[in-house]
């Protein structure tokens, strides 16, 4: 049979290993990535020049790190690597990419889509002030341009990357204001201790609260609102405790984050359904088990599907490799595939755990003020969507964009679409899943104008 | 003699550098100001360390300063002053930018 | 057959576009009772997804009185629907490539001498004057100074709000799934299973127009395409006028905000799934031709692509007016990618051929009697 073209896009856990396997099978995948060096976000490559070592940069993750690196650069020669490469959509059986201004176009007869994540999104009043950063964005100031994002920095919001990035900052020589844990300790507790697998992980995310508390830091949870207050830039952190007592901390930078959201929009835009999922308050893209869509021929695998780390994306690449070999007709090593696809069931059980345990404040989202923004690229308020809501008669998210520009600009929903659909669903006094999701269009980044027509003859 | 424009003073940065100082140094201009970066910088780090903008909203008005690092948000767009727009967190430094943030400029004037 | 008693009222109208819903309010203003039924969302389909000119220049001369009446009306669309709709008179340029156009231009702009356009013929020493930023490669164009563009999204909800609020019944997400005739009127069943009846039944179908007409004796030669649009980020404003070409070109906009909307080339459609494909080399293609056109705008980025489905007419023109097979039955759709100006006044018309038995504005060159007899 004449080997299949297959593509995969993003050169991140998933993305590597997935690429691994079908290597290793005598395939060539042409592999796309954004960046300029493999790795994905949680294992970016440090920049030519810089000195800091893998456990410094890494901590507990150095030694994963190193092997994935690794792993990646075992491929060289094997595989048709494209950095600095953007893929924009999916159309026919052609995944369209732009390189330097460029368009080209790259047929396969398999896809696999390995995108990642980025920080969800809770808007609060002043998060478009200078100073604030989501908590990814701050963790990559750090780890990879040695940089703290302000002289004193307050931390806010919940999930497992909260505490792990002021440790961080703590222990590089910044200045931690405080920490701010939107999760109520008691949730928090009653979900981990229901957790049957992985206390490694359970006991790294105490350390990083001792690390935190033996410096001094005020770390204060079940915190219900925050403001970032200043003229040009952030001077001030509001915020509310659980007791409701207002307070306020001095600080010139705020890092916040509620955990991550799937880079789904290639998937979708690749004809992938998705469906709602209530644990996270969002659509997923539907896949089995071992990364296989609806879509004949799309695969997807990592946190681009899902969140649920770095490690069960690298399983997850790894399958969906498998996966695809299998439906080519290549014998697949079945012990391997139980093996995996136990290790798979362990990480989702962890998974869903973190999910119960962090979920996204949706009612915090809903409460965003009238007169705060809410889509921060075409500077809307939540007001002005309620008002769609309620004069113009919106009951569902796309209607309400087209009225109100919410989710119209360049970041295409991604940072607004979380709490604006809380937000709509509040408003109209409806379940979250009856607003519906923004529709994703390509291009699934923003692209510049072509300079020159394709090589084939016009429309 | 006029009073120097207040407006002219360059902000105070967002950024601190905490590690990697020792790299070789790369000379922008912001504003028609001159920076020094670092080589290996993202256009982003440069801005911040030494400044607190990257652009102005166009829609209401107010400065910005990037948000996500990682390509997400599209708030670290940037001009230079030859015309093109680039991703300020995913661009790497290169001698001789000429960068503009709509912070005013030594001469008092503001560009976007 | 549904076992609840269908519901009745006076007019039926399918489809909840623009067209229907302005049909639905000056019905309502005549004191007419009626029923819209539009299978998704009020002005979803092509109504809200077209480039959102409004123009009259370059149109075929039998659309220029509907269009004349469309743009009297889209200058008081504030006291009508209660909103504007962005509707701004910016001006509409329609720019020439060769020599052959720019005789073109201005033996459209001879013939149309009548009908008080106020076309501007230009050279290109005259164009470049006057604008500028244009690149290489155009020789002039024609000016229609009271056209405009305005924002499609906003117009159909806007109709539908006006309508409702005038008294009309706008029922969304209900799709005609059967549509017959009833004794001297109509009968509708839904896919929720309600029926309606009416006396008179109107097909503001758009590209779904045909199957009504179809079942009704009158199949008329449609065929369904999908416009491409594409829209870049927000850049400094210099693009005033609304830019078309001759055939196989672009047609642009940019509003005050700064994102530069544009169209050009199809990709596909159905009206089977519902469902409409951009395909991206046409959208590359047509960017380029922008950056060319506009040197201002290269290294601009598009941020969105969209298209829809249209109902394209084998002659350009709508079928607008009675069915010659049934009475009682009104036909407005097939408007061939070039409706979007026209709707308002579609709506009048229809009322007034409803009530009145006639319109004052020509509409005979729109007679779904045209395709009677074609093989």
């Amino acid at each position: 049979m004449s080997a299949p073209r297959i593509v995969i896009v993003g050169a991140g856990p998933a993305g590597t290993r997935a690429a691994e396997a079908l290597v290793a099978r005598g395939l060539r995948p042409v592999v796309i990535d954004e960046a300029p060096a493999s790795g994905g976000q949680i294992y970016r490559r440090p920049p030519a020049g810089f000195t800091r070592s893998g456990r410094a940069l890494h901590g507990f993750e150095a030694a994963r790190a190193r092997r994935l690196h690794a792993a990646f650069d075992a491929l060289a020669g094997a595989i048709d690597y494209r950095p600095d490469t953007l893929a924009w959509n999916v159309a026919g059986s052609a995944v369209h990419v732009v390189h330097d201004g460029r368009h080209a176009a790259i047929a396969h007869d398999r896809l696999i889509i390995a995108s990642g994540a980025f920080d969800r999104v809770l808007p609060f009043p002043g998060w478009t002030l200078p100073g604030v950063f989501s908590l990814g964005g701050a963790q990559v100031a750090l780890k990879h341009q040695g940089c703290a994002i302000g002289e004193r920095v307050a931390f806010a919001g919940s999930g497992p990357l909260l505490y792990l990035v002021a440790w961080q900052y703590a222990k590089a020589g910044a200045d931690v204001a405080l920490v701010l844990d939107g999760a109520s300790p008691a949730a928090r507790r009653r979900m981990l201790a229901a957790l049957p697998t992985a206390p490694a992980r359970i006991a790294k995310g105490a350390w990083y609260l001792a690390g935190l508390r033996v410096r001094g830091i005020p770390v204060i949870s079940g915190v219900r609102a925050v403001a970032a207050r200043g003229d040009e830039r952030v001077t001030m952190l509001a915020w509310r405790d659980g007791k409701g007592r207002e307070r306020e901390t001095a600080c010139d930078a705020i890092a916040t984050g509620h955990g991550l959201a799937p880079e789904t929009r290639l998937a979708e835009i690749a004809g992938c359904p998705l469906a709602f999922d209530p644990d996270v308050r969002d659509w997923l893209p539907m896949t089995d088990g071992d990364g296989r869509t609806p879509v004949e021929g799309l695969y997807l695998a990592g946190d681009g599907a899902r969140i649920a780390g770095a490690d069960a994306s690298e399983v997850a690449g790894t399958l969906a490799a498998l996966a695809l070999l299998a439906d080519c007709g290549f014998a697949v090593d079945r012990a391997r595939l139980a093996r995996l696809r136990r290790a798979r069931a362990r990480l989702d059980r962890f998974r869903r755990a973190m999910e119960r345990a962090f979920p996204y404040p949706g009612d915090l989202a809903a409460a965003l003020p009238d007169d705060a923004l809410l889509c921060r690229c075409e500077a809307i308020t939540a007001g002005a969507l309620r008002a769609a809501a309620s004069e113009a008669d919106a009951g569902e998210i796309n209607r309400a964009k087209a009225l109100t520009r919410v989710g119209m600009g360049r970041c295409q929903g991604r940072l607004c679409g979380p709490a604006a659909r809380e937000i709509l669903a509040a408003a109209r006094g409806v379940a979250l899943a009856r607003v519906g999701r923004l529709r994703a269009q390509a291009p699934a980044r923003p692209v510049p104008f072509a300079t020159e027509p394709p090589a084939e003859t016009g429309p | 003699m006029s009073k120097p424009d207040p407006r002219a003073t360059p902000e105070p940065p967002l950024f601190r550098r905490l590690a990697e100082t020792g790299r070789e140094t790369v000379a922008l201009v912001v504003d028609g100001r001159p920076v020094e970066a670092l080589a290996g910088d993202s256009l982003l780090t440069a801005l911040l360390a030494n400044g607190a903008r990257l652009r102005v909203n166009e829609f209401d008005g107010r400065p910005r300063a990037g948000f996500c690092l990682m390509g997400a948000c599209q708030d670290c767009w940037v001009r230079l002053e030859d015309g093109r727009s680039l991703r300020a967190c995913a661009t790497p430094v290169a001698e001789g930018m000429r960068v503009l943030t709509g912070a005013a400029a030594p001469d008092g004037t503001t560009t976007r | 057959m549904t076992g609840a008693p269908p519901i009745e009222t006076e007019v039926l109208v399918i489809g909840g576009g623009t067209a229907g819903l302005s049909t639905a309010l000056h019905l309502r203003r005549r004191g007419v009772a009626v029923v819209v039924l539009e299978k998704g969302l009020a002005g979803a389909q092509a109504s809200g997804v077209n480039f959102g000119g409004v123009r009259r220049q370059g149109r075929d001369l039998a659309e220029l009185p509907l269009a004349q009446r469309s743009r009297e009306i889209w200058s008081r669309l504030a006291a009508l629907v209660g909103d504007d709709c962005e509707f701004t008179p910016t001006g509409h340029l329609k720019i020439a490539t060769s020599a052959a156009e720019c005789a073109a231009l201005a033996a459209y702009a001879d013939a149309v001498h009548d009908h008080d356009l106020a076309l501007e013929v230009m050279d290109e020493a005259r164009l470049r004057a006057r604008f500028p930023w244009f690149g290489p490669g155009v020789v002039g164009g024609s000016f229609c100074p009271d056209d405009g563009q305005a924002n499609p999204r906003l117009v159909g909800p806007a109709f539908a709000r006006a309508a409702r609020a005038a008294g009309a019944s706008v029922i969304e997400n209900r799709e005609a799934t059967a549509v017959e005739r009833d004794g001297a009127g109509f009968r509708v069943e839904t896919a929720g299973g309600e029926a309606f009846r009416a006396a008179v039944l109107v097909n503001t179908a758009g590209a779904w127009g045909g199957r009504v007409a179809a079942r009704f004796g009158e199949p008329v030669p449609m065929e369904t395409v999908a416009p491409q649009m594409a829209v870049s980020e927000p850049i400094n404003y210099f693009i005033e006028p609304v830019l078309g070409m001759f055939e196989g070109g672009i047609y642009l906009r940019q509003i005050p905000r700064g994102n530069v909307i544009f169209g050009g080339g199809r990709g596909d459609a159905s009206t089977e799934t519902n469902r409409a494909f951009v395909r991206p080399e046409n959208t590359l293609w047509t960017s380029a031709l922008a950056t060319r056109l506009i040197p201002r705008l290269k290294g601009v980025n598009l941020i969105r692509v969209w298209t829809g489905i249209e109902g394209e007419m084998a002659d350009g023109l709508p079928a607008l007016g009675p069915s010659r097979a049934t009475d009682g039955l009104y036909h407005a759709f097939g408007f061939s990618g070039h409706g979007f100006q026209l709707g308002p006044a579609v709506g009048a018309v229809l009322a007034e051929l409803i009530v009145d038995g006639r319109t004052e504005t020509a509409i005979d060159a729109f007679d779904i009697g045209r395709f009677a007899g074609d093989g």
